[in-house]
Order: structure tokens, then C-alpha cells, then sequence
């Protein structure tokens, strides 16, 4: 186990085998956000109570779900690095804040397009919009502080303690938000919670779920395979390696 | 200029007078916002003024000032202490005080939460103070400016330490102000909406000690977290000079 | 019979690219001086900077006497002075106070040794007025007043002579030799050729290695 976790802070190491994960995570994301993709939209059967419009959910819930997830990740990986100055931790960060970000906006747009014909308008300060949208800011944090740091020691500690300052708040502003809502809105209809959802809708869903997995594994690898290079462009297994291609 | 040094060579035992250093802290940092006045005035014209601009550029109705008076009251002082985060740590960082303060021999940690609180008590303490003139100003009822105090006085400490963290995080950022709002607003959504919850919820006739204790909770959360991110965020923040 | 206090043991860091020192064995002993020297950008202040504990972004061992200092943090802090490129006094507190805050943060102080050491660095009659209006050099004098007030066995300077006169180098510098007399051990960069005969001399590259 502890050889493993010191096999991935070494970036050489890290570069050969997220390259050779990467063709079988794009082409498993391929397939299975295909498959699940049109069996969701075009085979699944349509929703007694909200019609053709809940098949937003195939895209939605899995983005918003790893919108989410990506955070916590990036602040496990945040106290990886700084417990034990591991510097893969910050390329993970690196790498994941904008592929977060991009998810929570999906995630943000396709609730958006979902309240449309739901709601009846394009926005509701709904308590799981509303946090979706501090979630989003949260991730445009980051991504400016990583930006205005210069030394990459510092940006690597900054954004290590921001995202763990984050991931404490996170539950609070959830909580905070869920309240400030029932507070000031009476219950309207909730987006996944589809009691007892019959197995040809929560199949596709599952397989899509999957698929925004590996598609964001994918990104990731691919994001941090290009930032380990600009990292290690001194090194000359890099010198190497680009001669090799 | 003497050739020799006054005091002889002593090792010492690690870090001593955690009391003394700390009301030193206190005390140096009174004493500068003493000395530079409008470092603690400006922050409270802005606050005047953002409140200001709500009946002018929404209703100056009594009916909707009433309703929406607590929460303009505490948007307001949340941007003012938004705005003057930025001045927390910058000065010291510039003239190299902040890297002799981190290197005392006292937990650093420890000594940042005094140097909050006594920003607290020189920059927001005043902010407060101004509460019911406001208060008045947008026709809130006099209890309810009561409560509207009680709430910021539990809430704006936290607003400070949350802060103190991006300030720590960035004081070695030129033109930090921007970047630093950005950062730290997400984080205030909280205690803004049990700040200004408690006091729609007494307007409603509600009991308000839940609210009370949701904000005694963060606060308390924040007093033991906080000063742990704003040490690690200066330690960073003074490694390169 | 001298002790080490101050040992780093193969020091390692690169900055931007470029390796700044690389292998860097140093053994700082009470009575030591070692003067770092070097041209600009060879890495004097960030080596100066390691040796406080500021900066972190090095590879290497550094101990306090013979432990690993990041474990002896404020132990390490409670004895040793650093004096960097920023003289770190505060302009609208006076000299006096600027002196007073800095040593209550480490130990109590005594009213009489503070006016005694501002006189030490020649500020007599400057006690009382916000250091701002001092000019460059009497700021950092200031600043080095904080050496007449300190008791710490190990005093680190970055650059301690830059903007004071010839004649407060030569003060500076028996103040120094005295200091390691007394079994004190400092090490310190300048580009001043210290009339210092026990002084040795540690020589960072500046070359434009890369980092491999």
C-alpha cells in the first residue's frame, strides 16, 4: 500500500500509467455515455408526472453529482499535499478544478433548461440551484487563486488550504441554503426524487453515471499528463519521452 | 554606535509569555488603527453610503424599507468588511513585520485570533455602533434593530476570521481586493442567512434562539478552525519574502 | 570548544527552473561567522530564508542541535534572529514602540535597555517619532537595534548592511565578532568584504545549471 502511494507521488511513474489509461477511459466514456445517451433519451419510457423533460436527469444528475464529488477530491488531495508534500497532489488539483467548474455548470444549465417547462422560468432560487451556484463559485476561487499566485510552492499550499477551508463550508452552505429555501418557498417538485424509478429509466442513468466517470477520469489524466510534462520539462525522462513520440 | 551588544548570548526554552505576546499583539494592533484613523473610518463611510443607495435605487417606501432593511443592513456590513479584509495583513506583510511576528516563538495560530479580535474590536466594533442610527434611518422598529445588533455582533466575527484566511491566502497578491471578494463571498452566504433569518423570523414573531444558536455554532467553529487555516495561509504567504 | 547548533545537511533548491544550490552541507557552530557570498540571484536570501524556516520549498535535512528542526519549531524560533532584506518596522509606530512589540513578542523587555540600544545605533532623540518619517537608513537601524536586545544564540542577516554609512559597517562588524566571541554563531549575506579574519566564506554558484 505505502510503496503504491509512493509510486504515485513520482511523476515519471504517474505519466506511464495515467497514458495507458487513458485510451480505455475516452473509449469506455465514448460507448457507455452512447448507449446511455440514446437509451435515455430516445428508449426510456417518458414520466407520468413531468413528461419527455425529466430526460435532462440522464445529463444532470451525474454532472451535479461529480461536481460535487470533484471538490472533495480535490480537498483530499489538498491535505495529501500537505501532509506529505506530495506534489502530484497539486497537479490533481490543477488539473480538476476546471473540469469541476465545467461539470457544475452543465449542471447549473441543464437544471436551468429542466425549469423551464417545469417551473415555468429559467431560474429558481432553488435550494439545490442555489448551491450548485456557490459550488461553482467556490471552483471559480480556486481557479483565480491559482491564478494569481506566482510560485507554484505557494499556489500548490493556497489552494491545498482553500479547497480544505471549502470542503469544511460546503455542508454548512448546503445546510444553510436547504433552510434559507424551505424558508422562503413552499416545496415544489423535486428533481430526482423519483420514487421508485422503474429499472429502463434507472438503468440508462446508471450507465450514464458510469460514462460521466470515466469522461471526467479522461479529462483529468489528460489534464495532468500535459501538466506533469510542463512540470517536469527540465527532466530528462520528458526529453526522452518527446523525442520517443 | 556601540561595538558591543547589551545583552549577553542565552538559550532559552521554546516559547514563553504566550500572555504577554498576545496582549502585545492586541495592543499594536489598537494602536496602529489609532494612529491610522481613516484606515477605520473609510469602511465606515462605505457602509453608510451602500445602505444608502438601497432607498435611492430601489423604494424609499417605509413598507418595503421596513421589510428589507435587516438584510440591506447586513449586505452592507458584509461588503464593508469585505472591502477592508484586504488591509488586514497587507502593510505588515509589505515592510517584513509579518515575517518577524511569524517567526516569534509563539503558536502562530493563537496569535492570530487575537490579531482578529482586535481588528474586530477596532475596525467592525464601530460598524456596529452605527447599526441603529441605520436601523432608524430605513424605519426598522426598535426591537427589531435590537435584534438585527445581536445577530451581527454574533455574525460579524465570523465574517472576520472567514476572511482573515482568504487575506492570509492572498496578502502577497498585488491588487488583492478583487480576487479576495471572489474568494471569500461563497463562504459568508451562511452567516448572512442566519444573520438576517433571526431577524425576518422575530419581524414574524418567531422564536429566534435556533438562529441565535446556528450563529453561536459557526462562530464557535470558527474561533477553533479559522486561526489554524489563517496561520498555515501566512506561513505560506511569507516563505519567499 | 564549540557546539553546533545549526547544521543542514544536503540542501537542495531550485527556483524558476534553475537550481539555486544543490548538495549544500553547512555546520554553524557557536563562535562561528559564516558569510554567504555570492552574485545576485545566486541564492543567498532564499538559503538565508531555509535556514529561518520560512521558506519550505527545499529538499534536505536542517536540525536545531541535532534534532530535526521541523519538529523544534518554536524552540528553534525562541533562539534565533533573522533580519531580512525588509527591515520589518512598522511606519506609523515609533522607534521605541516598534522595539518594544518585537521583544515582547520573544521575552519580556526592559524600558531602559530600548532607549539604550536606539542610542547604541545612534538614534538619540528619534525615540518618539512615528518611524515614518525617518529616512532609509535610520529605519534600519532601527531594525538593528533589535541585535543590541538580543539574547539569541543564532542571528541570521540578509543584506544587514544596505543602506547605512561606512562608518556603522565598521560598528556592525565588531558588533558581529564580538557576538561569536561570545558564543554566538551568525551567518550573513552582504556584498561588503567583511574585515573579519574568523569569518568563513560559503560561495554560491549563480551558475545557470538546470535542474535534472
Amino acid at each position: 500500500m505505502w510503496q503504491w502511494f509512493h509510486k504515485l507521488g513520482s511523476p515519471k511513474w504517474f505519466f506511464g500509467i495515467a497514458g495507458r489509461l487513458i485510451p480505455w477511459l475516452g473509449f469506455g466514456a465514448l460507448i457507455l455515455l452512447g448507449v446511455g445517451i440514446v437509451w435515455g433519451l430516445l428508449f426510456a419510457p417518458a414520466d407520468y408526472q413531468q413528461g419527455d423533460s425529466y430526460r435532462i436527469i440522464f445529463i444532470h444528475v451525474p454532472s451535479a453529482y461529480l461536481g460535487q464529488s470533484l471538490y472533495v477530491a480535490m480537498a483530499v488531495a489538498g491535505a495529501v499535499g500537505l501532509i506529505w508534500r506530495m506534489k502530484m497532489a497539486d497537479t490533481f488539483i490543477a488539473a480538476t478544478a476546471p473540469v469541476g467548474a465545467a461539470l457544475t455548470f452543465v449542471a447549473l444549465f441543464t437544471g436551468a433548461v429542466w425549469g423551464k417547462p417545469t417551473w415555468g422560468t429559467w431560474w429558481v432560487w432553488d435550494a439545490r440551484l442555489t448551491s450548485m451556484l456557490l459550488l461553482f463559485f467556490l471552483y471559480l476561487g480556486v481557479m483565480a487563486l491559482r491564478r494569481a499566485l506566482e510560485d507554484p510552492e505557494n499556489r500548490a499550499r493556497a489552494s491545498a488550504i482553500l479547497t480544505l477551508v471549502g470542503v469544511v463550508n460546503i455542508p454548512i452552505i448546503k445546510f444553510s441554503v436547504e433552510w434559507w429555501n424551505t424558508l422562503h418557498q413552499p416545496a415544489s417538485i423535486k428533481m430526482t426524487e423519483a420514487p421508485a424509478m422503474p429499472a429502463s429509466m434507472w438503468v440508462p442513468l446508471l450507465i450514464c453515471a458510469i460514462g460521466f466517470h470515466l469522461l471526467a477520469g479522461w479529462l483529468i489524466l489528460m489534464r495532468m499528463r500535459n501538466e506533469i510534462l510542463y512540470r517536469e520539462r527540465r527532466a530528462r525522462w520528458v526529453r526522452d519521452w518527446l523525442l520517443s513520440q | 554606535m556601540q561595538p558591543e551588544s547589551r545583552t549577553p548570548v542565552t538559550l532559552r526554552e521554546s516559547g514563553d509569555g504566550l500572555i504577554r505576546a498576545g496582549v502585545t499583539t492586541f495592543r499594536r494592533e489598537l494602536l496602529i488603527a489609532f494612529r491610522e484613523k481613516q484606515d477605520v473610518i473609510n469602511p465606515l463611510v462605505f457602509f453608510v453610503l451602500i445602505v444608502s443607495l438601497f432607498p435611492l435605487g430601489i423604494s424609499p417606501e417605509t413598507e418595503f424599507l421596513r421589510d428589507a432593511g435587516a438584510g440591506i443592513i447586513w449586505v452592507a456590513a458584509l461588503l464593508a468588511i469585505l472591502l477592508s479584509l484586504n488591509m488586514l495583513f497587507r502593510n505588515d506583510y509589505a515592510d517584513g513585520y509579518l515575517e518577524q511576528w511569524v517567526l516569534s516563538p509563539q503558536p502562530l495560530a493563537m496569535m492570530a485570533l487575537v490579531r482578529v479580535s482586535a481588528v474586530w474590536v477596532a475596525s467592525v466594533v464601530p460598524l456596529l455602533l452605527l447599526v441603529p442610527l441605520l436601523g432608524l434611518m430605513l424605519h426598522l422598529p426598535a426591537e427589531r434593530i435590537g435584534v438585527l445588533t445581536l445577530t451581527l455582533l454574533m455574525g460579524s466575527p465570523v465574517l472576520l476570521l472567514i476572511g482573515a484566511i482568504g487575506a492570509a491566502l492572498t496578502v502577497s497578491v498585488r491588487n488583492s481586493g478583487m480576487l479576495l471578494a471572489l474568494l471569500m463571498t461563497p463562504f459568508y452566504v451562511p452567516v448572512l442567512i442566519f444573520g438576517t433569518g433571526a431577524v425576518t423570523a422575530f419581524g414574524q414573531g418567531a422564536s429566534i434562539t435556533g438562529h441565535l444558536a446556528i450563529l453561536g455554532a459557526m462562530l464557535a467553529l470558527a474561533i477553533v478552525l479559522a486561526p489554524l487555516a489563517i496561520a498555515a495561509g501566512l506561513r505560506m504567504s511569507v516563505a519567499n519574502g | 570548544m564549540s557546539t553546533t547548533l545549526l547544521e543542514a545537511r544536503q540542501l537542495y533548491c531550485e527556483r524558476d527552473d534553475r537550481v539555486l544550490f544543490s548538495g549544500l552541507d553547512l555546520s554553524v557552530g557557536s563562535g562561528d561567522i559564516v558569510r554567504i557570498a555570492g552574485p545576485n540571484g545566486a541564492g543567498k536570501t532564499t538559503l538565508l530564508r531555509v535556514l529561518a524556516g520560512l521558506n519550505l520549498s527545499f529538499e534536505g535535512g536542517l536540525s536545531w542541535y541535532g534534532y530535526p528542526l521541523h519538529q523544534q519549531r518554536d524552540w528553534y524560533q525562541a533562539n534565533m534572529l533573522f533580519l531580512g532584506h525588509r527591515a520589518g518596522i512598522t511606519a506609523s509606530l515609533t522607534p521605541l514602540e516598534n522595539l518594544r512589540c518585537w521583544v515582547d513578542m520573544r521575552r519580556p523587555h526592559r524600558e531602559e535597555l530600548l532607549w539604550e540600544a536606539l542610542a547604541d545605533v545612534g538614534l538619540e532623540g528619534y525615540e518618539d517619532i512615528p518611524s515614518a518619517h525617518l529616512s532609509a537608513g535610520q529605519q534600519r537601524r532601527v531594525a538593528l537595534a533589535r541585535l543590541y536586545l538580543s539574547t539569541e544564540p543564532v542571528w541570521l542577516l540578509d543584506e544587514a548592511f544596505t543602506a547605512i554609512d561606512q562608518g556603522a559597517v565598521k560598528v556592525l562588524e565588531s558588533l558581529i565578532s564580538s557576538r561569536a566571541a561570545q558564543g554566538g554563531a551568525v551567518v550573513l549575506s552582504t556584498h561588503h568584504r567583511l574585515q573579519l579574519d574568523e569569518c568563513r566564506v560559503l560561495e554560491l554558484g549563480g551558475s545557470l545549471g538546470f535542474a535534472t
